[in-house]
């Protein structure tokens, strides 16, 4: 099998209301990821995009409309789409295109504009509902996720006070992120418990921040990525799972298919005991609980003991297992896609020694990084290392 | 470099004006079912991974990748969506295929265009917002536009462009799936209602329901599976510009790239000699000669008298869209490329019927992804791999 290698990232800032359009704020991350590595677009044979739904932007076909500025012109150019989880599955993306042979180097971007929906784009998301059972009813997607979180604590009898811990981590976290749309850094557990309740248990510090933004990367093959760069960063292991889309049906205490996405990443890096041989971790926290929830899937904490490892500093940044120590969703920001991605590009800093203020101790070897998307239903895993897969 | 991914597993249902008594989740479920009876596996167990290809504002449903693993067979598998035209999931499919870690991939497809009212309204959602929606332009009038500057440059007359819908619709007179079969004169379609000019109504495709699976395998398995596995010889996808702006409007750049990409990996040279058939997009009557030429079977400006010589014929020296294409099919949206490719596997394995071409080895099929698009793909299928291999 091909080796691939991630070479280059980069990422605008994570802003509120980007005055660049969709097609400036990919270029500006490609751009970006292209001079980390010294590359230009000549270099690259083909284009991977990734952005969340349509309806952000109200563009049809969204892919085709950021085809030029995520510097696909005149290029193979194809945007594959998993709802949230898609930015993770980016990873599995590029490594194809790279891992087959067709491709060389590609450049991979994730670009997402929420602000454009007005007022909110929360509403836009009544869209993404079953349009004969549940669109009727007008769902809003924070209600599925409260369900999700009431059932997560009531079966392992965990409390909002064990769950706000992961928000006043993150948000610190990100303090130390120069593209971070964080407003107050240093919040307290009694801050996140007394915000204004969006739908019990759900409260507003629970929840990330909806923004603009875009990060990319550079992925290269074996033999062109260490020309490139001294210190090329493997992909080692990936991974994808959807479930059903009747949600309905599924027991929400536990993510199967993340559990199903992560054995799939492990088994290819070679990965057995994963809680000794993931050195940082970056799940996807669009919600405090979902960082949890998430680390019991990805088989790293006992189901309904993630909460334990947070409260005992394990998942801190100085910790045993450092977890979202780029400040994640909850702290940088959450322009889907982009955020997927950016968790990604966050372990290629850390595992290259490059992450500034937020470098981990020690000298990490391998990451994880995952995301979580549809309803409550697929799981996107991509295990970067410092070590050649052999 | 020659790539061998066996295409081993064919399954369709439709293609009809409507289909009020069944969801668009009935006909992949049909269609799946009947692929993998076609190939012999089951999809619990023998498919590692499962491609889809949809547009959100076509299915009237964000993200809607949420609605494809159940009918498919595919919950808790790794399964994901590619915005683009089932030849650019094909290519995903492959490019899994190549990195040796998957042997069987599904590929799916589907059109449920029967549920949108009015289709030129939601692709217009597809120009760019800031400098073209504005104008409000129709997008048939942007097909228009390309059309005139590509008949003054090429020197193609509409009395040509007529021939193509002649042929197509004919051809589909000879094709049990096919929606608009129909014995018209080229008179006939000059005289029909102008929409934009230079289209008039019948130059235009209709749209079709209906939906595509097939099975791919890497070329053990291949064998193993089918006594007539058609190989995916090549294969590319490119994109001109999006922006209206600054595109070719006369060639199919696109197509021509994609085409380069693809010859090479197959290793044909001289492609005018060595593909025999070809099944190309022909959204637009004016379309299917543009992209003859872009595919370098013919030269340019030589399309259109050979059409109405009579050499894209069934009993012509390139037999073109036998199976009627797009106009003579119905256009199937994203399903559209996969119609392409399901008649070069029927003709390829000799069950194309009282249609069926005489000893035929090696085909092509195009796609282009519609009005504002520049975005196409190209596939050379052969029932024999180089070197007499079967």
């Amino acid at each position: 099998m091909r080796r691939v290698a991630v070479v280059g990232a980069g990422m605008t800032r994570f802003v509120r209301r980007a005055m660049e359009t969709p097609k400036e704020l990919a270029w500006h991350a490609g751009r970006m990821a292209l001079d980390s590595c010294g590359l230009t677009l000549k270099d690259v044979g083909g284009v991977c995009i990734g952005s969340a739904p349509d309806a952000f932007d109200g563009v049809h076909m969204k892919g085709e409309y950021l085809a030029d500025g995520s510097g696909a012109w005149g290029k193979p150019v194809m945007r594959s789409f998993v709802g949230g989880g898609t930015g993770v599955f980016l990873g599995p993306h590029g490594w194809y295109h790279v891992a087959s042979g067709l491709f060389d180097v590609v450049l991979v971007v994730a670009e997402e504009k929420m602000s454009s929906f007005y007022p909110h784009a929360q509403a836009a998301f009544v869209t993404i509902f079953d349009h004969t059972t549940e669109r009727p009813l007008e769902p809003n997607l924070l209600w599925i996720f409260a369900l999700e979180m009431n059932r997560y604590m009531q079966t392992y009898g965990i409390s909002k006070r064990d769950i706000a811990q992961v928000a006043v981590k993150n948000k610190r976290n990100a303090a130390d992120h120069p593209c971070a749309m964080l407003g107050e850094a240093n919040i307290t557990i009694e801050d996140v418990l007394n915000s204004e309740v969006l739908a019990w248990p759900v409260q507003r510090l629970d929840v990330s921040p909806v923004s603009d933004g875009a990060v990319a990367i550079v992925m290269a093959a074996e033999g062109v990525a260490e020309r490139i760069t001294d210190r090329p960063v493997w992909v080692q292991g990936v991974g994808w799972n959807l479930d059903t889309a009747y949600w309905t049906n599924r027991d929400l205490a536990y993510p199967e298919y993340v559990e199903r996405a992560a054995r799939m990443a492990y088994d290819m890096a070679g990965v057995r005991e994963p809680r000794k041989e993931i050195h940082i971790v970056e799940p996807y926290d669009p919600f405090d609980y979902k960082e949890l929830h998430h680390l019991e899937g990805l088989l790293l904490a006992d189901r309904g003991k993630a909460p334990e490892l947070t409260a005992q500093g394990v998942t801190a940044r100085g910790g045993a297992m450092p977890v979202c120590p780029s400040g994640g969703l909850l702290g940088v920001g959450n322009p889907i896609t982009a955020a997927g991605l950016m968790k990604v590009a966050e372990l290629f800093w850390q595992l290259r020694g490059e992450a500034g203020a937020r470098q981990v101790p020690g000298k990490p070897e391998r990451g994880l990084a995952q995301a979580w998307g549809d309803l409550m239903q697929v799981g996107t895993v991509t295990i970067l290392g410092t070590r050649r897969p052999a | 470099m020659s790539i061998s991914v066996g295409i081993v597993g064919i399954g369709w249902t439709g293609f009809r004006p409507a289909t009020p008594e069944v969801s668009y989740k009935e006909m992949i479920y049909e269609a799946a079912t009947r692929a993998y009876a076609d190939a012999g596996v089951d999809p619990r167990r023998d498919v590692d991974s499962f491609v889809t290809v949809s547009e959100d504002f076509h299915e009237g449903t964000s993200i809607f990748d949420e609605y494809v693993p159940d009918q498919l067979g595919g919950a808790q598998r790794p399964v994901h969506t590619i915005t683009g035209d089932g030849l650019h999931g094909l290519a995903a499919a492959a490019m899994q295929i190549l990195t040796g870690r998957f042997r069987v991939v599904v590929v799916e497809g589907h059109s449920k265009a029967s549920n949108i009212l009015t289709l030129p309204h939601i692709t217009h959602y597809a120009l760019d917002p800031i400098l073209n929606r504005p104008l409000d332009v129709n997008p048939i009038a942007v097909a228009a536009l390309e059309a005139c500057r590509y008949l003054h440059e090429s020197g193609t007359t509409r009395e040509q462009c007529a021939a193509v819908v002649a042929k197509n619709r004919r051809n589909a007179l000879r094709n049990p799936a096919a929606a608009y079969g129909a014995n018209l004169r080229a008179e006939d379609v000059l005289r029909s209602e102008m929409v934009a000019s230079p289209l008039a109504r019948l130059e235009i495709s209709d749209q079709a329901d209906g939906a595509i699976v097939m099975v791919l395998a890497d070329a053990e398995t291949a064998r193993r599976l089918s006594p007539h596995p058609v190989w995916m010889r090549g294969i590319g996808w490119a994109n001109d510009s999006p922006s209206l702006e600054s595109r070719c409007w006369d060639r199919a750049v696109y197509a021509e790239q994609a085409a380069a990409m693809a010859y090479r990996m197959a290793g044909i040279g001289n492609p005018a000699d060595e593909i025999q058939f070809a099944e190309v997009d022909d959204t637009f009557a004016y379309k299917e000669l543009q992209h003859l030429e872009a595919l370098g079977l013919c030269a340019w400006g030589r399309a259109g008298p050979l059409t109405v010589e009579g050499a894209t014929a069934p009993n012509g020296r390139l037999p073109v869209n036998v199976s009627g294409g797009s106009l003579g099919l119905g256009h199937l949206l994203e399903a559209s490329g996969l119609a392409r490719v399901l008649e070069v596997v029927l003709q390829l394995r000799g069950q194309a019927g009282s249609r069926q071409l005489g000893d035929v080895n090696t085909g092509l099929a195009q796609s282009w992804r519609g009005v504002p698009t520049t975005s196409g793909a190209v596939a050379v299928l052969s029932n024999q791999l180089s070197g007499g291999e079967s």
